[in-house]
């Protein structure tokens, strides 16, 4: 837990309703956790009766269920399905258009629709990390991808510290969580105890510090701060999973040709699950459209999966055709070389992919195992046992 | 005689190149000329040291097909070296054409006479035919042609 | 990671009106269009670097500079699929939509003093063709320049009136894969030509596009002829979308090719065309 340097507060249920009203007061859409459809999903919100209070989720590879909790906590859930990219990063966006006038003159059109200002409301320290690394990739580099920035930089995060991990989450390897990193606005860290429910409120922004001001709340206690500090420290040794104790990178790098894809790709269908539930992943394809008169077109772009064959297209083809090349893509991108493109991980350890995939692929066992095929001695052929 | 580096008698040590030269002799052949066709007695062979030569193929109703042209520093013709020595392409130089040619029966039974010299020369040989074989498959491909599919 | 300041015109977002100022025929399916812009110009290009050019309402593609001409871009584009068939059917007076300079260049400055070995297969003289007008450009910088083309047929060669004209400045080095009976030149691979070559192995730059196999065929044969891994660079070609790294297509391991491509060192390119499918 960082040093708040004294500005923390402590807020009851009653806080957590006023922040979202006073975030709505602002002009903000406010989107958190609600249950729907038998998961925690992230929507728009316009008060704290829409959110979980009193539901945890049950997480193993290929499993999501909803649990019932007595405690009535609200943020005592791990992740759910969607990650905040589907609001920051839209599955289908319009990025301009394009008129042809009568004398044949094309005139493009950017897209300037004032973009939305979101605050989101219990972002986990691994989905916040995702946030940073989404940034790094669509504006940190060369090109900044406006629409993108432009509904980064309007957006208020409010992030909430984990203090129950799901049994696929390992934040700790990836070093994302449980407590939170920075980036936030505000960070809440939810607090049950005989001393009631209540959340201690860290502040990372001057807005954040405005808004805390328009709450009900109290001074941060010892008691709050120590039992905040413990419930984070002791979620960080309740992790579900973990990944092998490497560089990761190197792993990657030298395991390309490893037999353990052939058996990682007898079990994947390439069906895409992993890249639309992963907080990261940001790949996209682009759609051109007219209308019937031919004079108007319009650019779109939409989330596309490295595990789509056409992914890869050339003028002969895919250059990844195989299941297995196209796991490989994945896999090596999110641990290894996205640090060659991007300076970071590509994984917060937040095991949506694990959880959603049809058939329970893990990557952190993908990796246990290509770990041990590496440092397997190597055999030597015609040496029988002796 | 020339030595071309990267040319057929690149990989000869500096005795066998010598020994290989007292088989040969300067002949030069105007543009046009056939130098020996398809399933004739293959009892020369030449190393080119300027101009160009092509391989060609008959093929009824056409007009000789052109496999492949060699130049500078390449070997014309290996069939000598195998039964039957028998040529299994004709060659036509394409322009003035000079060449050291060299007698291959002579050539052969000198291999047989000193199996290192046969030996050195009979790996020389077999690099051309790799590197000519290599070439071929890579035009098999043929990279540059259209395909079916393309961007979408 | 690149660091470059962030450019003003921001050329990634959306494409900048050109129109069609000249078209020329290459071949049966490939044309050159010559562009110049409706209103404000790109910044300059440099050989090796692409542009994306959009078709009206049918998409865009990565097009290398295959001239550069003051304000004015040349692109050649051969017909491969809809956005590419709609380029080649451009008329003069026509508008496409450009989007650039992307990428990495040939760098053909840093090869000041050496021989130069230019080794183009297809379409690959496209983004050579401006490399090889600057080295013409500038003799005395440069050793010998050697240009090696190989082509599918007679018919398939490109900028014929070009390389007739680069011949007394440079050595040219024509060969095809079939010919087609009035075809007096070479015929086969175009490595052969190395054989044909002025160039001292260690004191040279090669600068390599055409096909992978072709690229990994002439690399690697230059390589055991002594050239200097760093000292070649190739053009690659993945499924480039966006060209502002922001889509993912054209990773090649670690590499994004719109950003850290298309031209890259063969020391490089070499182990990443190695791993199969990557």
């Amino acid at each position: 837990m960082a040093d708040d340097g004294g500005m923390a507060a402590v807020i009851g249920k009653d806080g957590l309703e006023a922040l979202i009203t006073v975030l709505a007061g602002r002009g903000r859409t406010v989107v958190g956790p609600t249950v729907r459809d038998g998961a925690i999903v992230l929507s728009e919100i316009s008060s704290g009766a829409e959110l979980p209070y009193g539901w945890g989720v049950e997480l193993e590879a290929g499993i999501y269920r909803l649990r019932a909790r007595e405690d009535g906590a609200v943020f005592a859930h791990s992740a759910g399905p969607q990650s905040w990219k589907t609001f920051l990063h839209p599955p289908r966006e319009r990025q301009w258009t394009a008129d042809r006038g009568a004398d044949g003159e094309l005139m493009v059109t950017e897209d300037r629709t004032s973009p939305p200002s979101y605050a989101f409301l219990g972002v986990r320290p691994c989905d916040l990390r995702a946030i940073a690394i989404q940034d790094r990739v669509l504006t940190g580099g060369m090109y900044s991808d406006p629409a993108y920035r432009g509904r980064r930089e309007r957006a208020f995060l409010v992030a909430a510290e984990c203090t129950e991990p799901g049994a696929t989450c390992f934040c700790v390897s990836m070093g994302t969580g449980p407590a939170v990193g920075p980036g936030y606005d505000l960070a809440l860290t939810e607090v049950l105890d005989s001393d009631g429910h209540r959340f201690l409120v860290r502040i990372g922004s001057e807005e954040g510090e405005s808004v805390l001001a328009e709450l009900p709340r109290r001074p941060a206690d010892a008691a709050t701060r120590t039992a905040a500090s413990e419930r984070v420290a002791d979620a960080a040794d309740r992790m579900g999973r973990s990944m092998p104790l490497v560089d990761l990178r190197v792993l990657m790098r030298e395991t390309l040709t490893a037999e353990r894809w052939d058996d990682v790709a007898a079990r994947c269908l390439t069906c895409g699950n992993c890249t639309m539930v992963c907080p990261t992943c940001f790949c996209t394809t682009t759609e051109d459209v007219t209308d019937l008169t031919g004079d108007h077109a319009e650019r779109w772009r939409r989330w596309e999966s490295c595990f789509d064959l056409d992914f890869s297209h050339l003028q002969a083809g895919p250059v990844r055709n195989s299941s297995r090349s196209r796991y490989r893509q994945w896999a090596t991108h999110k641990l290894g070389t996205w640090y060659d493109q991007f300076d970071s991980s590509g994984c917060v350890g937040c095991g949506r992919c694990i959880v959603w995939c049809p058939v329970g692929i893990d990557i952190t066992e993908e990796a246990h195992a290509l770990n041990l095929e590496r440092e397997a001695p190597q055999q030597e052929p015609g040496q029988g046992p002796s | 005689m020339t030595v071309v580096r990267h040319g057929f008698l690149g990989a000869l040590s500096p005795g066998h190149r010598k020994r290989l030269a007292t088989f040969g002799h300067d002949v030069s052949f105007p543009g046009g000329t056939r130098i020996f066709d398809e399933d004739g007695v293959a009892d020369r062979f030449w190393i080119i040291r300027s101009g160009l030569v092509a391989l060609d193929v008959h093929v009824p109703g056409r007009r000789e097909a052109v496999l492949e042209t060699l130049g500078e520093g390449d070997l014309l013709g290996w069939s000598w070296l195998f039964e039957p020595y028998r040529w299994h392409l004709g060659a036509q130089a394409r322009s003035t054409v000079s060449a050291f040619e060299f007698d291959a029966e002579r050539v052969r039974a000198a291999c047989e006479e000193d199996p290192s010299f046969g030996l050195a020369l009979t790996n020389c040989v077999a690099q051309v035919i790799a590197r000519r074989l290599k070439s071929t498959r890579i035009r098999l491909l043929d990279l540059y042609g259209p395909s079916d599919a393309g961007e979408s | 990671m690149t660091a470059a300041a962030p450019l003003t015109a921001r050329p990634g977002a959306a494409p900048v009106p050109y129109r069609v100022a000249e078209r020329e025929a290459e071949t049966p399916d490939t044309a050159t269009i010559v562009l110049e812009p409706v209103r404000s110009a790109l910044q300059p290009f440099a050989p090796g670097q692409f542009a994306m050019v959009y078709a009206f309402g049918v998409g865009d593609i990565p097009l290398s500079v295959s001239g550069i001409d003051g304000r004015r871009l040349t692109h050649t584009v051969r017909t491969v699929g809809a956005v590419s068939g709609a380029l080649n059917g451009l008329r003069r007076g026509d508008t496409v939509g450009v989007r650039g300079p992307f990428g990495t260049d040939w760098e053909l400055p840093a090869a000041a003093g050496k021989d130069l070995l230019v080794v183009a297969g297809g379409i690959g003289l496209a983004p050579l063709r401006p490399l090889v007008r600057d080295a013409l450009a500038a003799p005395e910088r440069y050793g010998r320049l050697n240009v090696l083309i190989g082509a599918r047929t007679p018919h398939e060669l490109l900028y014929t009136g070009d390389v007739r004209g680069w011949q007394s400045a440079a050595r040219i080095l024509t060969t095809v894969d079939r010919a087609d009976p009035p075809w007096q030149g070479e015929v086969g691979v175009v490595t052969t030509l190395l054989d044909r070559a002025a160039f001292s192995p260690g004191a040279s730059a090669a600068f390599i596009c055409g096909p992978e196999p072709m690229i990994r065929a002439a690399a690697g044969e230059l390589v055991h002829r002594g050239v200097d891994p760093e000292q070649i660079r190739v053009s690659l070609e993945r499924n480039v979308h966006c060209a502002t790294g922001h889509c993912g297509h054209c990773q090649l391991g670690p590499l994004l090719l719109c950003r850290d491509g298309p031209v890259i060192s063969w020391t490089k390119a070499q182990p990443l065309l190695m791993v199969r499918e990557l």
